[in-house]
């Protein structure tokens, strides 16, 4: 399939009120592999325990049934080997996605994807590329603690040659899956578990969401939050909230991290002069930063107060409930920042 | 003298063998030659001594078969057919390089005769090479993958990986080691609990051979045993071919001068030199004359100057284009 004719013509831009069929996130990204499975013969899936009885999350279920276990397929442990196995698949013409339950196992995997598939187009002069997809779904919750809960983002957006995508909605998370089978770079996708709890529009067949193109979930004049992955969500229960209290949010969804919608923060950051980053990560060199860095180089006298990041605290994980309550932020702490940047407190 | 068992193999392959040997020993020694004048300004790491292990494996690749190799990779790129010009043109630091000047010496690549890269990582690309042979069995295109690594790739846990699900697969990959017996400095004897590294792998099942690596028929009678294997469906395999670099790890020195092993080891290995043994012996077999020899040297030592003369009158990269090449 030449995918990039098929896709660019299907472009289509975030409709939130949009009427339509309307699908779970798991059932949309599930879609999208279907698709890509179907479309293109290169296309194959592996990772552990995506032809089992639980399916990913139920994202793969019976997929090796439809499309064969040559195609869809258990892979060992081993997630710096079947790393570079995706890589050498990909070199050989395959557009190999590979799944895992926890990005946490992906620590395991940091040679193959620093060193070897995110350095392979630039290291030999564009003369070949990987179009690799690793796909992994962040847990939150329940015990689970510091080795199956982080949220690896900001060490990814450090590595020149990879693509980072952080979806929110299921429309994007099946558009953007496309869009990163299609691509010919090593994409890294994560999602969020608490994700998969919505339902939401999601048009039928093929259709690609740009990387690098963020979108408005609610606008506002007040200030700019930049909200990533599940933050989103509670952005924008924050900004419900304050708007009773005659406060104005304007909650931006970046959707990419790498490459970064810069265009729609430093606008969004003119409009408001306020600037709070809400990511998902640990605060010390984390997305945030690199966020809050970009608006201070590019848009540092639209700012009328200082910026603020909400952002997990810089410490593991911890397992009880007590203390997990206290290591999340959400709609409170988003609340907080708000009224503090505003002097309101 | 080493014990040449040439029985059943045609002339052709033989002068073909001595041949490659002699064109891989006379681009390093070229580089060795010139590398103090500080134009290549690039780490490289001679495979001076190794030269039969690159020849005895790649005669039995097809073009598009796939090589992956490692730091020490210039035989394996030769020895697969890649492009004199613009390896030498790579080390140049050039734009007209096999990489463009982004790789240098540890990352060359020639896509139209299957090396699909080279990595300095040790062992960076065993499962990538394992990954190109699943990618030959989904798209049915009977291509075998051959990766060359050294001794030291044996103490990453990336090799095991990658042996498990080659065989799980009946991958067609052939895992060729390269036992120098050094990792830098440090002797085999000071990071393996064993001198086995062909046994290493039996839990596994996989098939294991041991090698004089500086043999290049023995080299040639176990590569084509392993690759017509991997090509007739029966997946990996693994050989272990037992050699040493007369130059030191990275440069032109023999290590002797740096002190971790001696004159009499170097020497005694320089005896077992993979390319003039052979050499003597096809000559003392009638199979080659010195004439003919001669003619062989001469048409690699055109190749190689003009090789030099293209990589030294080449433009280097444009300072601007840092950044190309990053995403496709």
């Amino acid at each position: 399939m030449d995918w990039s004719k098929t896709l660019v013509k299907e472009e289509l831009d975030f409709e939130e009120q949009k009427a339509g069929r309307k699908l779970s996130y798991v059932a949309a990204i599930r879609e999208a592999l279907e698709l890509a499975l179907t479309g293109d013969e290169r296309v194959f899936v592996m990772g552990q325990g995506v032809d089992d009885v639980a399916g990913m999350f139920g994202i793969t279920l019976d997929l090796d049934k439809k499309y064969g276990r040559h195609r869809v397929f258990d892979t060992p442990l081993s997630e710096n080997a079947l790393t570079g196995v995706a890589t050498g698949a990909a070199l050989a013409g395959m557009r190999p996605v590979y799944m895992h339950n926890r990005p946490d196992f992906l620590l395991l995997a940091m040679d193959q994807i620093v060193n070897q598939a995110s350095k392979w187009s630039y290291m030999f002069g564009g003369g070949i590329h990987v179009p690799i997809v690793i796909w992994a779904a962040v847990g939150r919750g329940w015990g689970g603690g510091a080795q199956h809960t982080q949220t690896l983002q900001g060490l990814f957006m450090h590595v020149p040659g990879l693509r980072l995508v952080m979806p929110s909605r299921p429309y994007d998370a099946k558009g953007l899956l496309i869009t990163s089978i299609a691509d010919n770079n090593p994409v890294i996708i994560i999602e969020h578990r608490w994700l998969f709890r919505q339902t939401g529009y999601v048009p039928e067949g093929l259709y690609s969401i740009p990387f690098g193109r963020g979108v408005v979930r609610r606008t506002g004049k007040d200030i700019t939050i930049v909200a990533i992955s599940y933050m989103v969500i509670e952005a924008l229960s924050a900004a419900q909230e304050l708007q009773e209290q005659g406060i104005e949010i304007e909650v931006i969804d970046p959707r990419t991290l790498k490459p970064l919608d810069e265009e729609i923060i430093l606008s969004s950051v003119k409009k408001t002069g306020r600037l709070i980053v809400a990511d998902t990560g640990w605060k010390t060199g984390g997305v945030g930063a690199e966020i809050v860095a970009l608006v201070a180089e590019k848009g540092f006298d639209y700012l009328k107060a200082p910026v603020r990041r909400v952002a997990s605290p810089d410490v593991p994980t911890p397992a009880s409930y007590a203390l997990e309550a206290k290591f999340y932020p959400g709609k409170a702490d988003i609340i907080s920042h708000c009224k503090q940047i505003l002097g309101i407190v | 003298m080493l014990n040449y068992r040439i029985n059943g193999i045609p002339k052709e392959v033989l002068r073909e063998l001595y041949r490659m040997m002699l064109k891989i020993r006379k681009v390093e020694l070229k580089i060795d030659e010139l590398y103090h004048e500080d134009e290549m300004k690039t780490p490289v790491h001679l495979c001076i001594g190794q030269e039969a292990v690159a020849a005895g494996v790649c005669a039995h690749l097809n073009t598009d078969d796939y090589v992956f190799s490692n730091h020490r990779g210039h035989g394996h790129y030769i020895a697969k057919g890649g492009d004199v010009k613009t390896m030498i043109a790579e080390l140049y630091n050039r734009e007209t390089g096999c990489s463009k000047g982004r790789g240098g010496s540890m990352h060359l690549i020639d896509t139209s005769v299957g090396l699909l890269g080279t990595s300095s990582i040790v062992g960076g690309c065993i499962p990538i090479a394992t990954g190109a042979a699943l990618g030959s069995v989904l798209k049915k295109d009977n291509r075998v993958s051959v990766a060359f690594f050294g001794d030291a790739a044996v103490e990453e846990g990336v090799l095991y990986e990658s042996i498990n699900f080659a065989m799980l697969k009946k991958l067609p990959v052939v895992y060729v080691c390269e036992n120098n017996f050094y990792s830098v400095f440090s002797h085999l004897s000071k990071r393996q609990s064993k001198d086995d590294i062909y046994r290493r792998f039996e839990g596994l099942s996989i098939p294991g051979y041991r090698v004089d690596g500086n043999n290049v028929i023995e080299v040639y009678r176990v590569a084509k045993k392993a690759i017509d294997n991997a090509r007739g469906g029966g997946g990996p395999s693994f050989i272990e071919c037992r050699t040493y670099r007369l130059r030191d790890h990275i440069g032109t020195g023999s290590g002797v001068e740096v002190g971790y092993r001696t004159q009499e080891e170097v020497d005694e290995w320089a005896a077992k030199c993979p390319v003039r043994n052979f050499e003597r012996f096809l000559v003392k077999q009638n199979i080659m004359t010195a004439s003919e020899i001669d003619e062989f040297a001469a048409a690699i030592d055109r190749e190689i100057e003009e090789a030099f003369k293209f990589a030294q009158a080449s433009p280097l990269p444009d300072g601007d284009k840092v950044i190309e090449y990053l995403y496709q």
